[in-house]
């Protein structure tokens, strides 16, 4: 089938050694000096409150949004991740995949609503999205690492990519849902378009939202591991040392640790999708 | 002036409504431009007007753009062409600025299936339309408690929408569109999703609310019987277009063609027009303020031998007639002393089949009146022609 040459490796590699990281280096450098400090200030802080409190904290914010059995869970679950001794690694995990939706939120229910209100941003988006969630993670860990160095930066970034798009599809798919005779009634009683959005369209979108951001949740903490391929601190590092040693036991409680945390923040945010 | 005046208004759905606007104006039909060009008409240059105070009834097969119409009055869908003038201001000349000041101060809407907000509740419903003016949170849910009690729903403010009934829901909806208080109402086939003694029992309390408060109201419906009770004249609509329009008298007597023949056809006139069909709004004198002189001056300029009395609140007091009127005057008695009140009277939901025989042994127009308050005067002129022409109608089509 070679019937003519396509030299998309030179090309690629020569736009992003030749220009890419030559003339964009020092805005990624900035951004990859702020995303740093976000990620060191959400890490230190997690790591300088005593366990004590942030378990008694999750435990009372598990109760309070999905009930008695979840608080149940969330206190053995922190007593598990206490006993392993795997606590700050536990922590390290948390800031990262708490920055990672972050950023992810901050980006992507934007974009869902433009994209849900004008067709032309929706035609562009949805094939970006389609590229973010299939292209193969390791293809974009190698520019990422080459744009942002290693560590937790890249695993951020390379976390976002993956795990923002349903943040997005989520928040389109929420403002689309809201009933046609809604948002007419609205128009009728004069709403400016922003008083439609924030009066009607966002606050009907909300628990479709919280369902996106809750996938976002689960999409970033199952980079964990891959985050810590390129450096990331955490749980991740504990799995891929158990790995690297031969240590399935290392490995089990490692993972073990990632499928706790997963459990109750899932329940968390799905709790607070019905609450809002 | 008139309130609402539409002319050639039009509305062609498709990738180039300005192509199908021209095959209309060349007299092309809806279901030609469909086959040739794949776009629908939603409606094909319609002009009418409505005057303030009036009921105005759109009616039509669906699918013959009813809905369409009365969103092209107020813009939630743009028109193709034509204008809507509404109080002298041209609504598809204006930028979106006047366009919502417009909506907010004029125009309120009721929906076939509410469209109420679920996440709100009925106060914060009914008090959406104020607080979209910004006004100030004490105000509007003073306002909102208002119009609550005019549909009779105080006591359900803190109720979500979901909690109750269809009946209940469509009060919600016409108070919201109540309480900004706005010269016109848009009904979109408002009862349509109601049972029928619901339904009944809402087109009562509209014909009430529209007597005490004197708003235009443009409302569609596909139902004859809702056309005929609710409307001081009726639009009937067909593939887009307006094919007659006439008060429910005219419409009944002469169908302006076949389609509107089918649609009254089965109706049996003296069961189906009521008294409030027919009844016409009297000249009237206010106890309060007018006396015998005013009587005799206001009975001249009619050329009536009697009128009718009410009070301050339009409730029925009773008959004078000029020769009461001008005893009163010369003897200096008050005219509330002169007053017959051997007048027949009768509810507005009266069939005419029952006020013949009072037609036929009274000499005073019958007065139709409800909890008190005079709504019109039927005379026995028109009880009978309107029989009478029937009757000969019915016969034709029995023998050809
Ligand atoms: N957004 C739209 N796009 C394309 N065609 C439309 C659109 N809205 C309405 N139409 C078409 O316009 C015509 C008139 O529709 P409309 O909804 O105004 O009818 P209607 O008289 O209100 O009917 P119903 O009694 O069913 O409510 C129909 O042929 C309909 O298919
Ligand atoms: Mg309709």
């Amino acid at each position: 089938m070679n019937y003519f040459q396509l030299p998309l490796e030179e090309w690629t590699n020569t736009f992003v050694d030749g220009w890419l990281i030559p003339t964009t280096s020092g805005l990624f450098d900035q951004i990859s000096e702020w995303i740093a400090a976000f990620i060191n200030g959400v890490t230190d802080l997690l790591i300088m409150i005593p366990p004590e409190i942030i378990t008694i904290l999750l435990v009372l914010l598990a109760w309070k949004t999905a009930g008695k059995g979840v608080a149940v869970f969330t206190l053995i679950g922190c007593f598990y991740l206490g006993s392993v001794a795997l606590w700050p690694e536990s922590m390290q995990t948390l800031a990262i995949v708490l920055v990672s939706t972050l950023i992810s939120v901050i980006f992507g229910v934007p974009i869902g609503i433009l994209s849900a209100m004008n067709s032309v941003v929706d035609r562009i988006v949805k094939p970006i999205l389609d590229f973010m969630q299939t292209l193969p993670i390791f293809v974009y860990l190698i520019p990422a690492i080459l744009l942002f160095g290693l560590g937790g930066v890249p695993a951020v970034i390379a976390t976002f990519v993956f795990a923002a798009p349903p943040a997005v599809r989520m928040t389109n798919l929420g403002i689309k849902q809201v009933p046609e005779e809604v948002v007419e009634a609205s128009r009728a009683f004069g709403s400016t378009p922003k008083q439609l959005l924030f009066k009607v369209q966002l606050p009907l979108a909300i628990p479709t939202i919280m369902a996106g951001v809750n996938q976002t949740i689960m999409l970033a903490l199952s980079m964990a591991v891959v985050a810590s391929m390129i450096g990331a601190p955490g749980l991740g590092d504990t799995v891929l040392t158990g790995i690297s040693t031969v240590n399935v036991g290392l490995g089990l409680t490692g993972g073990l640790g990632i499928v706790v945390i997963a459990i109750i923040l899932d329940r968390i945010t799905q709790g607070l999708g019905k609450k809002l | 002036m008139k309130k609402i005046e539409v002319n050639k208004l039009t509305k062609v759905f498709g990738p180039h409504p300005k192509q199908g606007l021209k095959l209309l104006k060349d007299g092309k039909k809806k279901d030609e431009i469909l086959a040739d060009t794949g776009m629908t008409v939603g409606v094909n240059q319609a002009s009418f007007s409505v005057e303030p105070g009036e009921i105005f009834v759109i009616m039509g097969l669906s699918g013959s753009g009813k809905s369409t119409l009365i969103r092209l009055i107020n813009r939630l869908i743009e028109p193709t062409d034509g204008e809507v003038i509404i109080d002298g201001e041209n609504i598809t000349k204006m930028d979106k600025q006047s366009l919502i000041e417009t909506r907010r101060k004029k125009l309120g809407m009721v929906f076939q299936k509410f469209g109420l907000l679920p996440h709100r509740n009925v106060l914060q419903n009914v008090a959406y339309g104020l607080e979209l003016q910004n006004v100030s949170k004490q105000e509007r849910e003073e306002r909102a408690k208002k119009t609550l009690i005019d549909v009779g729903l105080q006591g359900y403010e803190d109720s979500m929408p979901s909690q109750l009934s269809g009946g209940m829901q469509q009060r919600v909806g016409l108070a919201r569109a109540l309480t900004n208080d706005p010269d016109i109402l848009l009904m979109d086939e408002a009862f349509s999703a109601l049972d029928p003694i619901i339904r009944t029992e809402m087109q009562d309390e509209l014909l009430k609310l529209q007597h005490r408060l004197n708003k235009t109201v443009l409302f569609i419906t596909h139902d004859l019987d809702e056309a005929l009770k609710l409307g001081d004249r009726i639009a009937i609509m067909k593939d887009g277009q307006i094919v007659q329009i006439g008060t429910a008298e005219q419409i009944l007597e002469n169908p302006a063609n076949d389609y509107v023949s089918q649609f009254v056809k089965d109706v049996d006139r003296s069961k189906i027009l009521e008294a409030s069909h027919v009844m016409k709004k009297p000249k009237v004198l206010t106890t309060d303020k007018d006396g015998p002189n005013m009587a005799i001056r206001k009975m001249e300029e009619v050329g009536a031998s009697s009128i009718f009395v009410v009070d301050r609140d339009d409730n029925f007091q009773g008959l004078l007639t000029i020769d009461d009127a001008i005893r009163s005057h010369k003897e200096h008695l008050p005219i509330t002393e002169m007053l017959r009140d051997d007048v027949h009277t009768t509810a507005p939901n009266t069939p005419l089949d029952d006020l013949i025989g009072i037609a036929a042994d009274t000499k005073y127009p019958i007065a139709v009146v409800e909890e008190g308050v005079l709504c019109g005067i039927i005379s026995r002129v028109s009880i009978l022609s309107g029989l009478v022409l029937g009757k000969e109608k019915d016969n034709e089509g029995a023998t050809s």
